[in-house]
């Protein structure tokens, strides 16, 4: 549905993008995680035509972003990081202008106003001027109008920004439920978001995309310092040596491990050891109580972090 | 086509939810009412002195209310469209970009032209009402002499034309700038110095006061002021509109040109 080929911004001097290269398939939803400047503004600007790239092609349904803009304007829904809407605009009437210019059919157009004000929860603001809406409120203007004529492609640029709780839940359960026969790409600086709504997450710094995968299998892949967390009430030194005999230990560390009482321990293993069940027969042969036992997984923003400040690259 | 309607009809709401066509037909309305005020009375006196004093009759020979009235109030609207139209035109891109809603508009599937004919037509809708209340004027002056009534259609068909020139290169210094009141300034000292080309054209040689001449928007006014239609003027104003709308889908077009 969206195929990105070496695509490469420049604005003057300076790299917007460079050389990003990416599918999303219909069904699909794919998010950008990046540090502010990374370039997923830049990214979704070009896919929706507001801007063409310096080089590189981007095709969405079919159609190049450059060569036959139009037809690819038809398809897309965009949600703009800045929200941009006229303020001395009644909502509906804003939105039934927008319908108009997304070409649906002039009957269908009031009915599908009040249908999209319904799912946003806009109705209540009816009677107001988009002016005078508050942040949140505009947020789901911006949502409604890119939402409005069904799109097959959405873009949304930090859609959940400045909503509240209860209406970031919503809007999260509508985007995925979109997402199911639409291709979706948002962006997100809320980490646990972007693993709770996409199917995969392209992690993108300094213009480049660092990481695209699902977000188990970053959090599989990233799993390289293999650590295991335990608690175990015995004499530390002793638990420590006894964990230090365990093949293919390369590192224990010992915290609150001053006395006979329960310390916490991590283990780290070598690489492709599966440590848990060792740890647990360790604790039971030198008759300790073994209170709590964790592989050490990383989260998103483990990850996020990790690639971004240490510039891994596990592309 | 149907895009164009819908921008037309967003343009026509944003000016009068923002006051601004209020404003500007208000000031149009009171500069050339008070400007006819003044003429349509001392015509009058004229008039009257002159059916009392017969030296005054010869003086002046038959007043003709066309020509002491009609004629001068249409000069001095376009002198007033000349000031307020730059007024009208100078959000119509300059503010989109400026608020960013630029983004959403050119995402939107719509044509650049159907965009720029929209916001002209926006503005047309605007003029049209500013030149129908000058219209009153003349009826009082049909209530009290007898304007010839050619004058008067071939007068405001010229002003149309005009005001279309005015609008269309405003659009075009809007679309170039996001700052609406370089867009007003340069829209503004564009048609004044096109306005003010004849006045200079007589000093100059032969040919290049025919140049000057034609193309100023004074010159090819002149015809419509005497009753006349005449193709040539009619071209002139109609390629210039054309020229400044093509100069404006250049303009938007740019921003997704390679760079
Ligand atoms: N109009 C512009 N002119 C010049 N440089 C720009 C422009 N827009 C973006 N940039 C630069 O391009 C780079 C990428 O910006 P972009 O807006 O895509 O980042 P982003 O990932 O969306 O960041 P954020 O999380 O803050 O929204 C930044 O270094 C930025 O300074
Ligand atoms: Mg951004």
């Amino acid at each position: 549905m969206i195929e990105v080929e070496h695509l490469t911004k420049t604005y003057g001097e300076a790299r917007g993008i460079n050389d990003i290269s990416f599918q999303v398939e219909k069904g699909e939803i794919l998010g950008f995680l990046g540090p502010n400047g990374a370039g997923k503004t830049t990214t979704m600007r070009i896919l929706t035509c507001f801007m063409p790239a310096t080089s590189g092609t981007a095709r969405v349904a079919g159609y190049d972003v450059f060569e036959d803009s139009l037809n690819v304007r038809r398809r897309i829904g965009y949600l703009p990081e800045t929200v941009p809407l006229y303020t001395d605009m009644l909502v509906p009437v804003y939105l039934r202008y927008v319908a108009g210019l997304k070409e649906l059919p002039y009957r269908e157009i009031k009915g599908k106003v009040a249908k999209i004000m319904e799912q946003v929860g806009l109705t209540h603001k009816a009677d107001k001027f988009i002016g005078e809406l508050s942040k949140g409120y505009r947020q789901r203007v911006g949502l409604a109008q890119a939402l409005i004529n069904d799109p097959d492609v959405l873009i949304l640029d930090e859609p959940t920004i400045g909503l509240d709780p209860k209406q970031i839940i919503e809007i999260r359960s509508l985007i995925r439920g979109l997402g199911k026969d639409r291709t979706i790409i948002l962006s997100s600086h809320i980490l646990p978001e972007v693993s709770m709504i996409c199917g995969r997450v392209a992690i993108i710094d300094e213009g480049r995309i660092k990481a695209i995968d699902t977000p188990e299998s970053l959090t599989e892949k990233l799993r390289v310092a293999n650590k295991v967390k335990a608690v175990i009430e015995g004499v530390a030194e002793d638990v420590k040596a006894a964990l230090g005999r365990i093949a293919g230990v390369n590192n224990i560390l010992v915290e609150n491990g001053d006395g006979v009482d329960r310390a916490k321990y991590t283990v780290e293993f070598a690489e492709g050891i599966n440590g848990p069940p060792l740890v647990a027969r360790t604790a039971i042969e030198g008759k300790w109580d073994l209170h709590e036992l964790t592989p050490m997984r990383m989260s998103l923003e483990d990850i996020f972090i990790q690639i971004v400040t240490e510039e891994k690259d596990i592309v | 086509m149907r895009n164009f309607l819908f921008i037309l009809l967003k343009e026509v709401r944003s000016y009068i939810n923002s006051s601004v066509a209020f404003v500007v037909v208000t000031i149009f309305s009171v500069l050339t009412g008070y400007y006819f005020y003044n003429i349509f009375a001392s015509f009058s006196t004229i008039s009257f002195q002159a059916q009392t004093d017969p030296t005054m009759a010869t003086q002046y020979g038959a007043l003709n209310v066309t020509e002491f009235v009609i004629r001068p109030f249409f000069g001095i609207i376009s002198v007033v469209m000349l000031i307020m139209l730059p007024m009208l035109t100078m959000r119509s891109f300059s503010e989109e970009k400026k608020t960013g809603t630029m983004e959403l508009l050119l995402t939107f599937p719509v044509r650049d032209g159907e965009a720029i004919m929209g916001k002209f037509g926006g503005c047309m809708a605007i003029f049209f009402l500013m030149l129908t209340l000058s219209f009153p004027s003349i009826l009082l002056v049909e209530l009290f002499g007898d304007p010839e009534w050619g004058v008067i259609i071939t007068g405001y068909f010229g002003l149309i034309l005009m005001g279309g020139g005015f609008i269309a290169l405003g659009i075009f210094m809007s679309s170039i700038t996001e700052n609406q009141i370089v867009a007003a300034v340069l829209s503004f000292a564009a048609l004044l110095i096109l306005y003010m080309l004849n006045f200079t054209a007589g000093a100059a040689g032969e040919t290049m006061s025919a140049v000057l001449n034609y193309l100023s928007f004074t010159y090819h006014y002149r015809n419509f002021a005497k009753g006349v239609i005449d193709t040539s003027d009619v071209i002139y104003y109609l390629l210039f509109t054309l020229f400044f709308i093509f100069l404006s889908m250049r303009s938007l077009e740019s921003k997704r040109w390679r760079g």
